[in-house]
């Protein structure tokens, strides 16, 4: 009972924080790029833009920092058996994160935010520039804690608890850079695809078209970039995952036997134990996903429960099997349709293009619309992941079951997962409200610093709060 | 156990604590001045001063206690597991309260709406108020000793934590991160609103001796007949603890005679003793049990092997000198005092009377 509300919190907490994650990350660096534009072109537009976008970009951090903290308490909180059987290994990359990345990003989002009027050009630059490094660099740490889940390495197990053995093959991870270039990848299109839809917003109301198309040119082409890379590492962690999550792989198909050249359903209709009622299948598919080969060999659950039953004794190892198979194909199918709606619109900014962007008001709704695509494909993606893993909350050394705290009772959950869930849907309303208003609200003027010197050390106060 | 291992526990606990401590003096400053402000403000304008004060700063000095969290899983994992677990609604109050407190930095002005503000401003303030007061209740119950027992596990409950003494710990944190941050305002503003803050650090010092005065004397004495194996001679916590009523009432005088900023640095290093006193008791446990000695979680028990320590090591020493280095010179960026708006060119000191429109108003940047 408390291990099943222990992971829904988990759940509905960390899917939250990942809502704004994205967004923070992706938008840091076309903010950055807007202003690079800016500066180096002496631009009035990017600077207008880059003030508007970065507005979106604060209402957006404070909710994702804010939910962070949650996050990082939680491992004690709510999984303190886990907690001690991790720590030497999974803290280490958590406390670097603090100190490598959330210090820089904090520090000159502070910076940022306040010197516009107190520092040179170049330097305020630099600083959203070390915003963008910061976060990036945060997700590298994370990520390498969360693979290290997946696909344990640089360990030795002594009395119950995972010790350090290889600080170097933690950060090797072959998981680990898969996961985060697919993670950061999806971060660059979440904040395309969102000034993307904001932009089309703008224009459809008839504001600043010229200024909004260049947004939109920019960030379709940045789209287009990181979508085709974003489905390139993909691939590769399906590769990966055939490895070292077999159980995984066949749960994303629902395979139920082993099969050579196994084809992929793109869609069921009916059950998912192997006798649908209606299923679109591209034949030897799942093979090359999964081995790069057009007959090769895919496990099939049944294979995989028996076989993972003889190594780690009695229980089921199968996930469940319909979270893992929707999940993963809207992930994917969502990216094919994020990657044609960006492609199209690239296509239509394109100089010599006859049609024009700002008079094809389909298409312009359309972008408003697939804004919530990449918050949808990254949930899903991490649903498929986190949950494709179970019974696992490190694969194959420990099981989410053993991993909770034994002296926090159902009851203490209860109340802290009712608090959570009512406080985080209060923000999120309010977050919408304020996010939509910005996003609606019309691109201020290019302001060249305040009115005029300050008193010598002191301040008339550029007020932002 | 001694030799290196038995080193590099010893410096961990000493980073650890430093964290805290740097956690305590910074954030301190945050927290009290988003308890005050509701007090001190005459009007929305001067609201907005004492938020703008601490603008640039509250989020880098969040991070410290997000790394002393980290720094503790990494190299202390059962006392992370054991005491998060432990004081479990008592943190999920103080997350709460942190999550308030940093939306309401945003969203506040985002919306012109006197009712919209005055209910954020509310949530700013209480998010400031109940970490203040929770983390001197937690940290004195680290000392005074907690229901430990069956392992690493803390059995009391949210009501073992709340004993009399450890409430007045939380009366000593609150009021002195409130006197701390009634000096910061007095530094960083001009006009009423400073005079006022002043005003307040001076009534906010003999509450805070008293507090202050009282935690130390109470844990010094309970913890004096009892056994800490390898512990620091009692002697040490109360000399830092004394030291402390020393700088709070030096800070007092010194913001009397408008000499804010050493008032501020006075307020920093009874924070920074109050915290060397709290970790110096401790050490070298690190949550103490009253049920059985041997069932105290201490820098060996609870740490992890060597192995991460030195890599934890040497990644701390590489690159804590760079977040101090841009740290600081964040808050050298932003040394200035904030003024308010003048109404008339030249007279910044002047009654304003209504907000001028380019305050309620921002425009469309950043
Ligand atoms: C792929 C990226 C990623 C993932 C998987 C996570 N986060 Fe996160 N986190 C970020 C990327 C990020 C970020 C982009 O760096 C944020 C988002 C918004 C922000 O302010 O920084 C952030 C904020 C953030 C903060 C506040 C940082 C600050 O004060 O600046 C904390 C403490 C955490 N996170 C902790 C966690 C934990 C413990 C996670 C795992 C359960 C987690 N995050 C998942
Ligand atoms: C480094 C980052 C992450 C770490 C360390 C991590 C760790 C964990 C842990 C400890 C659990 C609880 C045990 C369990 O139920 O499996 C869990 C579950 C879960 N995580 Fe992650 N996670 C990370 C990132 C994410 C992200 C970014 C998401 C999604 C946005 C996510 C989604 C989930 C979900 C939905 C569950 C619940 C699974 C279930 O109940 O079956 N995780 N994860
Ligand atoms: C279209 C082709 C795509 C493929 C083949 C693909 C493949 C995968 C696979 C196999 C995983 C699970 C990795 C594991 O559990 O080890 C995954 C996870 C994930 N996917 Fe995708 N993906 C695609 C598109 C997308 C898109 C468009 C987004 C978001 C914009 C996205 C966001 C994510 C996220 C956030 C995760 C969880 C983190 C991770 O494990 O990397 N994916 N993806």
């Amino acid at each position: 009972m408390t291990e099943l509300l222990d992971r829904w919190q988990f759940g509905v907490t960390i899917v939250y924080h990942f809502l704004f994650v994205p967004l923070t990350i992706g938008l840091a660096v076309l903010v950055a790029w807007m202003q690079t534009l800016a500066y180096r072109r002496n631009d009035a537009d990017w600077d207008r833009l880059s003030r508007f976008f970065g507005h979106l970009f604060l209402i957006n951090f404070a909710l994702g920092l804010v939910t962070g903290i949650v996050q990082e308490f939680q491992f004690g909180m709510n999984w303190s058996n886990y907690s001690i059987f991790v720590g030497n290994i999974f803290g280490a990359p958590l406390a670097m994160e603090g100190l490598l990345a959330f210090f820089m990003e904090s520090t000159f989002l502070g910076i940022w935010v306040f010197g516009r009027s107190r520092l040179s050009k170049r330097v305020h630059l630099a600083s959203i520039w070390l915003v963008a490094a910061g976060t990036t660099i945060s997700a590298l740490f994370i990520l390498a804690a969360n693979a290290w889940m997946q696909h344990p390495v640089g360990y030795k197990v002594v009395d119950h608890k995972a010790l350090l053995t290889d600080i170097w093959a933690v950060f090797a991870n072959s998981t680990l850079w898969a996961e985060f270039s697919h993670t950061v990848l999806a971060a660059f299109v979440t904040a395309s695809m969102v000034v993307l839809g904001v932009s089309a917003w703008q224009i459809l109301r008839r504001r600043d078209v010229t200024v909004f198309v260049r947004a939109a040119k920019l960030a379709s082409g940045f789209a287009v970039v990181c979508l085709l890379a974003t489905i390139t590492t993909g691939d590769l962690q399906a590769r990966l995952m055939d490895e070292q999550q077999p159980m995984k792989m066949a749960a994303a198909e629902a395979l139920y036997n082993t099969q050579d050249g196994a084809s992929f359903s793109m869609l069921t209709i009916g059950n998912l134990s192997g006798q649908p009622i209606f299923q679109i299948r591209v034949p030897h598919l799942l093979s090359l996903i999964a081995d790069l080969s057009y007959d090769g060999k895919v496990d099939g659950i049944n294979q995989i429960q028996r076989a993972e039953a003889k190594k780690y004794g009695p229980g089921s190892y199968v996930p469940v099997i319909w979270v893992t198979y929707w999940s993963f194909r809207l992930m994917v199918g969502l990216g094919f349709v994020m990657l044609a709606v960006a492609a199209w619109v690239w296509w239509l900014c394109r100089k010599r293009s006859r049609w024009r962007l700002e008079d094809n008001r389909v298409t312009l709704w359309v972008l408003v619309a697939t804004i919530l695509a990449p918050f949808a494909a990254n949930t899903f993606g991490w649903l498929f992941t986190e949950m494709g893993r179970q019974p696992w909350v490190v694969y194959g050394l420990m099981k989410t079951a053993q991993a909770i705290s034994p002296t926090v009772g159902a009851g203490d959950v209860v109340a802290t997962l009712a608090g959570f869930s009512v406080l985080y849907s209060v923000l999120g309303v309010v977050d919408v409200v304020l996010m939509s208003r910005a996003a609606r609200s019309s691109l201020g003027e290019s302001e060249d610093e305040g009115s005029g010197p300050p008193a010598a050390g002191e301040e008339v106060v550029g007020f932002v709060y | 156990m001694n030799g290196p291992v038995a080193s590099l526990n010893t410096s961990w606990f000493a980073l650890i604590g430093l964290l805290w401590t740097g956690y305590f003096v910074l954030e301190g400053f945050d927290f009290g001045v988003g308890i005050l402000s509701p007090l001190l403000a005459a009007d929305d304008v001067d609201r907005r001063m004492s938020l703008n004060a601490i603008g640039p700063f509250w989020d880098g000095n969040e991070v410290w206690l997000i790394v002393a969290g980290g720094a503790t899983f990494a190299a202390f994992p059962t006392w992370y597991a054991t005491m998060f677990s432990g004081f479990y609604l008592a943190l999920f109050l103080i997350l709460v309260a942190l999550i308030l407190r940093g939306v309401a930095f945003e969203f506040r002005s985002k919306h012109d709406d006197s009712r919209w503000r005055r209910a954020w401003g509310a949530a700013h303030c209480v998010g400031s108020l109940v970490p203040a007061l929770l983390w001197g209740v937690a940290f004195t119950d680290l000392v005074r000793g907690l229901e430990i027992a069956r392992g690493p596990h803390y059995v009391g409950g949210f009501a073992g934590l709340v004993h009399p003494i450890a409430l007045v710990g939380g009366l000593a944190s609150l009021s002195l991160f409130g006197l701390h941050g009634a000096v910061f305002l007095s530094l960083k503003t001009t006009g009423e609103l400073r005079r006022r803050a002043r005003r307040a650090a001076v009534l906010l010092v003999a509450p805070t001796l008293l507090a202050v005065g009282g935690v130390g004397a109470w844990v010094g004495l309970s913890i004096a007949g009892t056994d800490r194996p390898g512990g620091l001679p009692g002697a040490v916590p109360a000399v830092l603890v004394c030291a402390a009523l020393v700088s709070i009432a030096g800070a007092g005088l010194l913001v009397a005679r408008v000499h804010e900023a050493l008032a501020f640095a006075a307020t920093a290093v009874a924070i920074v003793a109050m915290s060397a006193a709290t970790f110096g008791a401790l050490f070298p446990r690190v949550m103490v049990s009253d049920v059985r000695v041997a069932d105290s979680l201490t820098i060996w028990n609870a740490a992890s092997a060597h192995e991460t320590l030195l890599v934890m090591t040497v990644v701390a020493a590489i690159f804590t000198p760079f977040v101090l280095a841009y740290q600081a010179w964040s808050y050298w960026v932003f040394r200035q005092r904030l003024v308010r708006p003048p109404v008339t060119s030249g007279a910044h000191e002047a009654p304003v009377v209504s907000p001028p429109a380019a305050l309620v108003t921002r425009p469309g940047g950043v």
